[in-house]
């Protein structure tokens, strides 16, 4: 599968990085060598495997519905780059 | 000619369950306290922190795609949302996406003109999102703020997104649709579904085409409709802006409006992941829902009668109307009430009168429950049947009622130290009634005479004489026979 610089440009806006132009270009290079490497799996036949989601055998892990204490809000607050009134303050999101 | 159009809307309805906990940590979902005090590390996302499913979110949902006859998954899973906005802390969602819990269901809804059955496209479970206050600017204005403060508090709280087919067809179709989905959740026990505290949420798709056509035409999404009032103003206001853009022969542009509540107009909203490109991908830490027929039929065995089915039974086995049954149906505890109450009459009917008429007015005049009543079900029973039963007529009924609205006393006894049995004794009045005729000889002639409306008059008379005793139905006869005699 071919990747444009597009696609990369793309996936960092998604993900809020910012990209320099070299930068762009180097890492359509590397993530096209991934899939590429990936892509072998594509030579399989599958056909009679069931997907799978979950690497561990494993289903239906619950929990109680039983309270636990939650952190107080200065602790919550804690890691905040801005706080205010025991709110996180976020910039302007539109 | 202008063109005739047919809206197309569908509805999402979201959902917060009634857990003590939330959906992926022990943290209380209690509304209303301090901001960030109901916030651990798993709901913050804390790196190295991992969510493990509350079981009884989980048998909530199940109840929920029951009562709306969906398929129950046999396998079903949680998945990752991806978007960027500061009301999520871990910059994801977990939610379902391609195998959620419920699927396939249906909800029959009651209109003026039949049951309608909406289809309920799927029934999935999901996180909720944490809450933020726009500052600054123009005071609560997403467009104008500055900043924006967040409160995880919500965030992690179990929710059901209940997403209908295409298959309504106008504004009140959806005001029925929420109507009796929010009947269904709270027979079932599994959201307070309070609208002004935001456990019940509704966004609408609403599209338009030229009826008699097939093509879904281009939908707009409507959200911050939070209450169904709005949410049917929101649709009309909506259908109406998009057959005047047709009209003009402009096109309707896919997008997310918001209601405004103060200018009573749909406004264009910019959302808040441009792309909407969620990257959804199997959630990693959690493992699939595996539920066993078992488990899924002890939880059908637990829902009790839902409103569809009341409204049926109450209909047939009371001989109510529909809209009767509707009303006292509509609040599963004044269903039950009425239950009790029809085994202590023997009209059913006028029990229900009663319920919707005097004692309904009478409550909301005194802001009372019915929990905070002083009368009982066989008491009010006692007050229909003495009057289906004539001893005392509909004037003196409701005086009794009255009484035994304030002091909870039996009616037979209010009757009985009251002195108000009716008279339905035909010899006692008919002396009351000669008496009258005599007495009025002008009147007689004018009936005689022809203006046969004086009765009125007479009757009025006679009832005076009887201080209101006399049985009115009786009384009619009587003076009849006599006149016309």
């Amino acid at each position: 599968m071919a990747l444009s610089e597009k696609d990369v440009q793309y996936v960092a806006k998604l993900a809020r990085l910012e990209v320099t132009d070299p930068e762009v270009a180097k890492y359509t290079q590397q993530l096209a060598n991934i899939l590429e490497y990936v892509e072998q799996l594509n030579k399989l036949d599958t056909t009679q495997v069931e997907p799978l989601t979950h690497p561990l055998d494993v289903k239906n892990v619950f929990r109680p519905d039983e309270p636990k204490p939650s952190l107080t809000q200065a602790e919550v607050l804690s890691n905040g780059p801005e706080v205010q009134s025991g709110h996180f303050k976020v910039p302007k999101i539109m | 000619m202008p063109t005739e159009y047919e809206p197309v809307i569908g509805l999402e309805v979201h959902c917060e369950l009634k857990t003590a906990t939330k959906l992926f940590c022990g943290c209380r979902t209690t509304f209303g306290n301090e901001a960030n005090t109901q916030v651990c590390p798993v709901c913050l996302g804390l790196p190295g922190t991992l969510p493990v499913l509350n079981e009884k979110a989980v048998e909530y949902a199940v109840k929920i795609g029951l009562a709306l006859n969906c398929t129950i998954a046999q396998y079903a899973k949680m998945d990752r949302k991806n978007y960027y906005y500061p009301d999520l802390p871990k910059a994801y969602q977990i939610s379902q996406y391609d195998k959620p819990l419920n699927y396939g269901g249906y909800l029959e809804v009651p209109l003026k003109e039949g049951i309608k059955r909406i289809g309920v496209t799927r029934a999935h479970l999901e996180e909720d999102a944490g809450k933020l206050v726009h500052a600054g600017g123009k005071a609560g204005r997403l467009d104008s703020s500055d900043y924006s403060l967040a409160d995880y508090n919500r965030g992690g709280i179990p929710l059901v997104e209940i997403v209908s087919e295409p298959d309504i067809r106008s504004a009140d179709e959806a005001y029925a649709y929420l109507t009796e989905l929010k009947n269904i959740l709270l027979y079932i026990d599994v959201s307070d579904c309070n609208m002004e505290e935001g456990s019940l949420r509704c966004d609408a798709n609403v599209s338009i085409r030229p009826k008699g056509t097939e093509k879904f035409g281009t939908r707009t999404e409507i959200k911050n409709m939070n209450s169904f009032k709005f949410a049917k103003q929101a649709i009309e206001y909506e259908i109406k802006r998009q057959a005047a853009l047709l009209d003009k022969g402009e096109r309707v542009v896919q997008e997310s409006r918001l209601w405004d509540v103060t200018e009573n107009k749909t406004k264009t909203m910019r959302s808040k992941e441009e792309a909407h490109d969620y990257r959804y991908f199997p959630e990693p830490d959690l493992v699939p829902i595996i539920l066993s027929g078992d488990y899924v039929r002890k939880i059908k065995d637990q829902l009790p009668e839902l409103p569809g089915a009341k409204r049926a039974r109450f209909a047939s086995k009371y001989g109510l109307t529909a809209y009767d049954a509707g009303v006292l149906t509509a609040d599963q505890e004044l269903a039950h009430w009425f239950e009790e109450g029809a085994k202590h009459t023997k009209s059913p009917k006028g029990l229900a009168n009663w319920i919707m008429g005097d004692m309904a007015a009478k409550m909301k005049e005194q802001e009372k429950e019915l929990k905070d009543l002083e009368f009982d079900q066989k008491k009010l029973g006692e007050l229909v049947d003495l009057m289906e039963a004539g001893t005392i007529n509909s004037k003196q009924a409701k005086e009794v009622f009255a009484e035994m609205f304030d002091a909870g006393v039996s009616p037979a006894e209010v009757v009985k130290s009251r002195g108000l049995a009716q008279v339905s004794d035909p010899k006692a009045i008919e002396g009351a009634v000669d008496k009258v005729l005599s007495e009025n000889p002008n009147v007689v002639a004018d009936y005689k005479g022809g203006k046969q409306g004086v009765i009125g008059f007479l009757v009025g008379k006679v009832m005076q004489a009887s201080r209101g005793k006399a049985n009115p139905k009786l009384v009619n006869e009587i003076l009849k026979k006599k006149l016309d005699a």
